[in-house]
């Protein structure tokens, strides 16, 4: 990655948590409302050892894997089986389009109400919110595919089944790599969302609505900040292992980075 | 081994191909040559079984094509958007060979042999995109001579390679023809390449296109790059196929003209 843009970055953070700590010291605002700065990633660091943030903090993460592996099979087998019968996309497409575009955090309550496990409630809100961007991808990466490339294939007498094995699914993989770390992030959105408002026994979530009832903010905001690190680092990751594996996708759609 | 009678084709309403009628023998090495358009990736993709031709019949070996014949392999003229670009080339090249029921260890042999024979001994683990758009076109040609199929179809194989690569290819190609008994279709525009290649040259008409001439080259199996090209007979021929191409009608080689005849 580009050194100098890793450096502006970290100077824009920097400032950003400068600007916010004078805010704090300068007492415009009460800090009982909003804890200083300094306060907050204090209690951030403090809840690296706290057994309790711990417990929850993998709870979230046991449920956003799974609930990521969940959407990914599931979209991913969706995608192959509506981007090969474009008769099949063509009637789902309607109901996709108006699915789509429905806050996914509005059918928590509907969740609420048709689930009475609260693991099952958690992951089907994720798989519902975070299939779309892997469904949609796989759909369009499909088309994407150079029929040439089909033909090719096809020309040494390979039949459709390994047509879409070895020419068809590799060429779509970098788009559906895509989708899966958009997915990721909603995963993340998801997870926390359906604890804050179906509760549990368990979860960052949970942590966050016990640290607000017990007038915590400065561990509420910690912990929030520990999930916004946790998306971060995620999609980074994914960033780097999409590079390193569609390396050959990036260079001829010319992706220079 | 191949018979293609009164072959039609249209996309939509714009008729490509006119009625092409041509054989071509087991173990031949027929050029097709033909003005750019006139419909020679077509008629290679209608024997392919790619495309399902308007009309006409295709039969390859007394069986009439009607989805992609097995044991066969094309050069596309396309060959950059024909590889793949997440292989290298050596998997590139291997990758028909399951086909073949060889196991990892002959695919991967089978695969650096063509490869050699290309000239692309060192270039196997590198892939398509990193190299020149030449070597990936000898990388797809290696890929359907490994696959040693019984009918190669081959759409102007040698336009991105340089001029002492090209006649090298050349003689790889008759090569392959003569010692493995492959039926050779190879389409292209290099008027002396059709006649130093080929047993017999196909002059295809502009669209919608017919067969103009159909050639014989007597010049025998053993080419060579410049004796052969210094006979009177390649001479003669390489301007009745200039004269043919261009429209003009055939002028008086017996050759040629015994052939029309005969057709
Ligand atoms: N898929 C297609 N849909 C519509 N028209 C097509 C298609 N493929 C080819 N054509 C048209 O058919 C005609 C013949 O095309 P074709 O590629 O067979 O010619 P060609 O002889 O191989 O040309 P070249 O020498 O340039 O390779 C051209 O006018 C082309 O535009
Ligand atoms: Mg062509």
């Amino acid at each position: 990655m580009d050194y100098a843009r890793v450096l502006r970055g970290a100077a824009g953070v920097a400032g950003f948590l400068a600007v916010a700590e004078l805010v704090g010291l300068s007492g415009l605002v009460d800090d009982r409302f909003l804890p200083r700065m300094s306060t907050v990633l204090g209690a951030a660091t403090g809840l690296v050892a706290d057994p309790e943030f711990l417990a929850d903090a993998g709870a979230t993460l046991t449920v956003w894997a799974l609930g990521l592996l969940l959407t990914v099979a599931l979209a991913v087998s969706a995608g192959l089986l509506l981007g090969t019968l474009p008769r099949a996309e063509a009637a789902t497409r309607p109901l996709i389009e108006f699915l789509r575009p429905i806050p996914s955090v509005a059918v928590i309550p509907l969740a609420i109400l048709l689930f009475s496990d609260n693991l099952h409630l958690k992951l089907a809100v994720i798989v519902y919110a975070a299939s779309w961007p892997v469904l949609i991808n796989t759909i369009y990466g499909l088309k994407d595919v150079d029929p040439l490339a089909k033909e090719t294939l096809r020309s040494f007498g390979f039949g459709p089944v390994s047509v879409l094995a070895r020419v068809a699914l590799p060429s779509a993989a970098p788009f559906i790599a895509t989708g899966i770390r958009v997915a990721s992030g909603i995963a993340v959105i998801l997870a926390i969302s359906a604890e804050l408002m179906a509760g549990g026994s368990e979860g960052v979530g949970i942590y966050i609505t016990e640290a607000a009832s017990g007038g915590r903010v400065d561990l509420m905001l910690a912990a929030t900040l520990w999930a916004g690190l946790f998306g971060l680092v995620a999609d980074a990751v994914m960033v780097a292992a999409e590079r390193r594996l569609f390396r050959w996708h990036h260079v001829r759609t010319g992706g220079a980075r | 081994m191949l018979k293609i009678t009164d072959l039609v084709h249209s996309y939509g309403s714009h008729r490509v191909l006119g009625g092409v009628s041509l054989s071509v023998a087991e173990g031949e090495l027929v050029s097709v040559v033909g003005p750019s358009g006139c419909g020679k990736s077509t008629l290679l993709r209608s024997i392919a079984g790619l495309i399902r031709p308007s009309g006409g019949r295709i039969t390859l070996g007394g069986r009439p094509v009607e989805r992609t014949p097995d044991d066969l392999a094309i050069v596309f003229q396309d060959y950059s958007r024909s590889l793949f670009p997440w292989m290298s080339a050596a998997n590139n090249v291997a990758l028909p060979l399951r086909r073949k029921g060889m196991d990892r260890r002959q695919r991967r042999e089978a695969a650096m042999a063509a490869l050699d024979q290309v000239g692309l001994a060192d270039a196997g683990s590198k892939y398509p995109w990193e190299m020149s758009g030449g070597m990936q076109q000898r990388v797809s040609i290696a890929r359907a001579l490994a696959y040693r199929p019984s009918l190669l179809l081959m759409d102007e194989p040698f336009g991105s390679v340089d001029a002492q690569t090209r006649e090298d290819l050349e003689d790889l190609v008759l090569n392959v023809c003569a010692h493995h008994g492959i039926t050779i279709l190879l389409i292209t525009h290099d008027i002396d390449e059709s006649v130093y290649v080929g047993d017999r040259v196909v002059v295809l008409t502009r669209s919608p296109a017919v067969v103009a001439a159909d050639l014989v080259i007597g010049l025998g199996r053993t080419r060579d790059q410049i004796a052969t090209r210094q006979l009177d007979a390649f001479v003669r021929l390489r301007a009745e196929v200039g004269r043919l191409v261009r429209g003009g009608h055939t002028g008086h080689t017996t050759e040629s003209t015994s052939v029309l005849e005969k057709k």
